[in-house]
């Protein structure tokens, strides 16, 4: 499997063929949020809600062996595809692969630019609760 | 007369540039509108060659920004036709002007049992400082509600009207949906049962004709921003009789008349509500933007908008999956809806892409969302800098991003 880094190059590479065109960019990141999982109906629920997202965003995990899976879903269809981009780079990884992440494909491919800076910091608590969910789930493997 | 909008255009220097590579369309004038070139001037002015603290300096500069500064005063009086300038209070904004009543007037004069009469169509700033003052004195805090096409039940509101009703503050013109509410009616029903009447006129005053002794409301607050003026200025009008009977707000500087240790008077009216070095070099452009209104005209301001607001309605109402949201019969120029399917958080995002600016969310009228049933929609607020072009560029826009959810 590519590593977190791979993957990230690989969307940082995905942007660079979209251009400075911030409208053909925004409606790529629309499709692929519609390509994100469906979320289990039984996990929207207020506790898996993020807090300080504009947009309404919920996130769950299933832990698969040593691995966390992320389900994600918002009410909006960009920032869908903001999620599914997070989860294409640190869903199915260890927590300790997860906790160490440097994301830096956001900047990279200037999402503060494109989803404007009230959205940056919604993304920013969903990492921050992504790795949440990483070091509880790294405490409890430890004991 | 029909206006020449490309010379109007040319008086508002943030109008021409590009946005995201397209030409900017600014469609976010309730929000704020722009500031003609004589209001930035008239800043820079004030601190390349009047900079001094106003009242109470015995020089040439300070003496000089004073008359400025009360001269803006005096244009305020006239812009609102208020009886003496001493009615008009500089505040920071419609906010604060609201909670200045509250706090001064709302906490002397209402008591246990009392209500307050606010509608459906508050902005936030419009109910809270309301809440806040029915916790405080136990007051209760009645809503008058409204009709799907978001007017005001004028029924409903006089059942509400009884002895207890104490105050009723209300909004001119929706800024979430643009209604314009029969206010005179209203004053005047308030009035027969001896309930003072606060008007939020933050959306009002840059559309219509305001004459604060015609509509007879005993408070009308407002901000500058809205009205081509600088940002974080805010009036308060209020009826001699009521201002001077109400307590000051703030203590410090400007609002008194002398101090000592064991007691402080307070200066006259306007001056007692304006405790601190107020806003001078905005207060001073302010008149700026008030000579841009009335050499424009009021009433063609109007008649050009509504115009704008027909053409919006034309030319959206073609697109697929277009949901209006706000359809009263009395309307100032903004357009509020949904795209069906769409949140409108993406549909402003898209829209940005393409140069156009507007607002999305709530717009700060959650109840009033709540209402309506909706998250929140688009908002599409024209001014009259705007053009019909401009529209049609919106509506090409619209139809494109309709489409991804209605084909
Ligand atoms: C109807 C209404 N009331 C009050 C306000 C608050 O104005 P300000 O933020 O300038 O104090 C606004 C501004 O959006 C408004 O539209």
């Amino acid at each position: 499997m590519s590593s977190i880094q791979d993957i990230q190059n690989e969307i940082i590479e995905e942007f660079e063929i979209l251009g400075e065109d911030k409208e053909s960019t925004i409606y790529y990141i629309m499709e692929l949020g519609g390509q994100l999982p469906k979320f289990p109906e039984e996990e929207r629920v207020d506790e898996n809600i993020i807090k300080g997202c504009q947009s309404k965003v919920w996130l769950a995990t299933r832990e698969n062996g040593d691995k966390i899976q992320y389900l994600a879903d918002s009410n909006t269809d960009i920032t869908k595809g903001l999620i599914s981009l997070l989860i294409r780079v640190l869903s199915g990884r260890t927590p300790q692969e997860i906790l160490k992440a440097d994301l830096d494909f956001i900047d990279k491919i200037g999402m503060g630019n494109i989803i404007g800076s009230q959205r940056s910091n919604g993304l920013s608590a969903m990492i921050k609760q992504m790795k949440l969910y990483a070091l509880a789930y790294q405490a409890k493997q430890n004991v | 007369m029909s206006l020449n909008i490309e010379e109007i255009r040319a008086m508002f220097p943030v109008l021409h540039q590009e946005v995201n590579g397209k030409p900017l369309i600014y469609f976010d004038n309730a929000a704020t509108t722009q500031k003609p070139q004589s209001v930035l001037d008239s800043l820079t002015g004030y601190y390349e060659k009047d900079n001094s603290n106003i009242h109470r300096g015995a020089h040439t500069l300070a003496d000089r920004a004073t008359r400025y500064y009360e001269e803006t005063r005096e244009g305020v009086k006239n812009f609102i036709n208020a009886n003496e300038s001493a009615e008009v209070i500089f505040t920071k904004g419609t906010t604060e002007s609201i909670n200045l009543v509250a706090s001064s007037y709302g906490r002397k004069f209402i008591t246990k049992g009392d209500e307050i009469i606010i509608s459906t169509l508050e902005h936030h700033s419009n109910i809270v400082p309301w809440q806040m003052l029915c916790e405080e004195k136990e007051a209760t805090l009645k809503i008058i509600p409204i009709n799907d096409r978001g007017e005001i039940l004028l029924e409903e509101f006089e059942n509400l009207l009884s002895d207890k009703t104490k105050f009723v503050s209300i909004v001119h013109v929706s800024n979430a949906l643009g209604t314009i509410n029969p206010v005179k009616k209203i004053i005047k029903k308030a009035h027969q049962v001896g309930a003072m009447v606060l008007l939020d006129g933050a959306q009002s005053t840059n559309h219509l004709d305001i004459d604060v002794q015609d509509l007879d409301c005993d408070f009308l607050a407002f901000s500058a921003h809205k009205l081509y003026g600088p940002t974080g200025l805010g009036i308060l009008y209020g009826k001699r009789s009521l201002l001077e009977i109400m307590p000051p707000y703030q203590g410090g500087g400007e609002m008194i008349k002398e101090v000592t240790f064991a007691k402080t008077t307070y200066n006259e009216i306007p001056f007692k509500f304006e405790a601190g070095t107020p806003n001078i070099a905005d207060v001073i452009a302010f008149q700026k933007a008030l000579d841009f209104i009335s050499f424009i005209g009021k009433s063609n301001i109007k008649k050009h908008e509504d115009e704008l607001l027909d053409h919006a309605n034309e030319a959206f109402g073609q697109i697929k999956g277009f949901v209006p949201v706000g359809t009263a019969a009395e309307k100032v120029s903004v357009v509020s809806f949904n795209i069906n399917g769409m949140h409108p958080f993406d549909v402003g995002v898209m829209l940005d892409a393409n140069g156009i600016a507007v607002r999305t969310g709530h717009h700060c009228t959650q109840p009033l969302m709540q209402r309506l049933g909706l998250e929140g929609t688009v908002r599409a607020s024209f001014s009259v800098y705007n053009t019909k072009s401009e529209i049609d560029q919106m509506a090409l826009s619209l139809a494109k991003i309709a489409k991804i959810k209605n084909k």
